[in-house]
């Protein structure tokens, strides 16, 4: 069934969409995060214009991050405050991040700022994330736990503006949760990812939150800084297509309920591995095409006006 | 002076073949459908044109009669980009704006394009689709512009947006002729302009001109509109959406886990 997309302007098969929805809703419920960095990269590859496909991405991540931080409030997995302050950073940074797409769009360099993007951080991500995983599978086949330490005081414990964070157990300065927010806000207004993927490691690694409050406190400003860039991409650019929006939350939300299923029989470091080559898959994917030559090499646009 | 001369005697003689009072040959033709709608599930369309040569007596020359029909969308300025490989990676580089080029342009002729119009012709009525891509590269600019200019007509002939059909008509009798245009389901909204003309020598003997009306329908034409016009409302649209689906989900998921 074809159906045609009013903003996107191009006629796609329904059920191509919602097995795109479904499928990155079954791999984000299985790891718990957003699926914004495999679902915008899909919709370049069947041909939906980089601007549509950001700004309609960021609307679909709404949708599973707020359905993943109900389930983490009965958890009670949410620093709210924490949260709040994530989230002061993430606006300004999604407020920037919108002014460079637009200005990098009328340059007609989108596509190579979004892709060079996506290389770079899913690419380093990964990396990152794969050789933790094959560390701690390895280690747990030796046997011996290791030893963490619940206060490590470093150089972000030295700086003003002091705040405590209850859930979390922490009592540090807000600039380096803003910092991050920041960044993350930047990342989804031009990639139309939540950001899941640096945030996470960035909350434990640099602010030295504890695990089980990360998914949920990251889920929650995630909520927030997307619907904010969702909002200004249909402001600004008027590029949010909500009959695609539709159907990729659609096929999303079923997808989802069954890869939680199977994300609980795996266990975490096993996850974090797949994930990892998923992630790195993407990067090279994406990569290669902006290392070989192109089919076409010229390309037609509308004049935009600023 | 004769540089100038020439092309304004054709000129004066294109006028006045247009002018004649008492045209022995006239186009009769209707189209299947004078509206296209784009409804949500909208995948291409397709016009049939039908039509006839008119004539009060026998043709006045044994020459061949030919039909060119063309349908034109609406135009806008685009920027037409090279890529090209800078640090290792393929990235737009040059690019140049084309003035005005037709969103869709069809164009259909009972014999060989070049036999149909001469080049007098085609600079009077655009008939062609270089023609018919308004460039404002100056003659100097010409050999740069060019390679842009046949892209665009590349890159759109791939994506069905511009169509050359050469006997894509079928001329009956030198009389009837009967054709079909595909229209491609990414088809821009407004008035498309519909030309049929005949010729004979490649110089016009009669034309008509009429539209076809193209617009979005029933959800499509609401959301299209609402977004370029009311684009916060939209987007809080857009939003209430996702949370009522991602809310729904939770809740679903919760009854079915117990």
């Amino acid at each position: 069934m074809q159906i045609f997309l009013p903003i996107a302007e191009l006629s796609v098969n329904a059920f191509l969409l919602l097995g795109i929805g479904g499928a990155v809703g079954f791999l984000s419920g299985m790891f718990g995060v957003g699926g914004g960095f495999l679902i915008t990269p899909l919709l370049f590859f069947i041909g939906i214009p980089p601007a549509v496909a950001v700004a309609t991405g960021a609307n679909q991540v709404v949708a599973s991050s707020i359905s993943g931080v109900l389930a983490q409030m009965r958890r009670r997995g949410v620093d709210f405050r924490m949260g709040t302050v994530l989230l002061c950073g993430g606006m300004m940074g999604s407020g920037l991040g919108i002014w460079v797409f637009t200005l990098v769009t009328a340059a007609g360099q989108i596509d190579l700022f979004v892709q060079l993007a996506y290389v770079l951080f899913l690419g380093l991500v990964g990396i990152l994330m794969l050789q933790e995983a094959l560390r701690t599978i390895l280690r747990n086949r030796g046997g011996i736990a290791p030893i963490r330490r619940a206060h490590v005081h470093t150089w972000v414990h030295r700086l003003p503006l002091k705040l405590k964070f209850r859930v979390s157990g922490l009592y540090i300065s807000v600039l380096p949760p803003m910092l991050v927010g920041a960044l993350v806000g930047f990342l989804s207004a031009i990639m139309g990812v939540g950001g899941g993927f640096i945030m996470v490691p960035a909350m434990i690694y640099l602010l030295g939150m504890p695990t089980k409050v990360v998914v949920g406190t990251s889920l929650f400003q995630i909520i927030f800084v997307t619907a904010f860039t969702t909002l200004m991409h249909a402001v600004s650019s008027q590029s949010v297509d909500i009959m695609l929006a539709v159907l990729l939350i659609l096929g999303g939300v079923i997808g989802a309920q069954f890869g939680t299923k199977v994300g609980l029989r795996l266990k975490a470091e096993q996850l974090r591995g797949l994930l990892a080559v998923l992630v790195l898959f993407v990067a090279i994917k994406i990569g290669l095409d902006l290392l070989l030559t192109p089919d076409q090499l010229y390309s037609v646009s509308k004049v935009i006006i600023l | 002076m004769r540089a100038i001369f020439a092309p304004l005697c054709t000129a004066f003689l294109l006028i006045l073949a247009l002018t004649r009072p008492a045209i022995s040959e006239e186009i009769v033709a209707q189209f299947s459908q004078n509206r296209v709608s784009i409804t949500a599930n909208f995948d291409g369309s397709q016009i049939v044109v039908y039509g006839a040569i008119k004539r009060d007596s026998p043709p006045p020359s044994d020459d061949p009669v030919h039909v060119v029909i063309t349908l034109e969308g609406p135009s806008s300025p685009v920027i037409v980009r090279r890529k090209d490989q800078i640090m290792g990676v393929w990235a737009n580089n040059e690019e140049i704006e084309v003035e005005q080029a037709p969103s869709f342009y069809a164009i259909m002729t009972t014999g060989a394009l070049s036999q149909s119009v001469d080049d007098a012709t085609d600079r009077l009525y655009r008939i062609t689709i270089p023609r018919a891509i308004r460039s404002s590269a100056q003659a100097a600019n010409k050999a740069i512009a060019e390679p842009f200019t046949d892209a665009l007509i590349r890159v759109r002939e791939a994506q069905g947006k511009y169509i050359q059909a050469e006997y894509g008509l079928r001329l009956l009798q030198k009389t009837l002729f009967q054709g079909q245009i595909e229209l491609p389901a990414n088809l821009v909204e407004g008035k498309y302009r519909v030309r049929i003309f005949i010729t004979r020598d490649g110089q016009v003997i009669d034309s008509q001109f009429s539209t076809i009306d193209v617009r979005r329908v029933g959800l499509q034409r609401w959301l299209y509109n609402l977004a370029h016009e009311e684009p916060l409302i939209y987007g809080l649209l857009a939003l209430l959406i996702a949370i009522v689906a991602g809310w729904g989900a939770s809740i679903i998921s919760r009854y079915i886990r117990i």
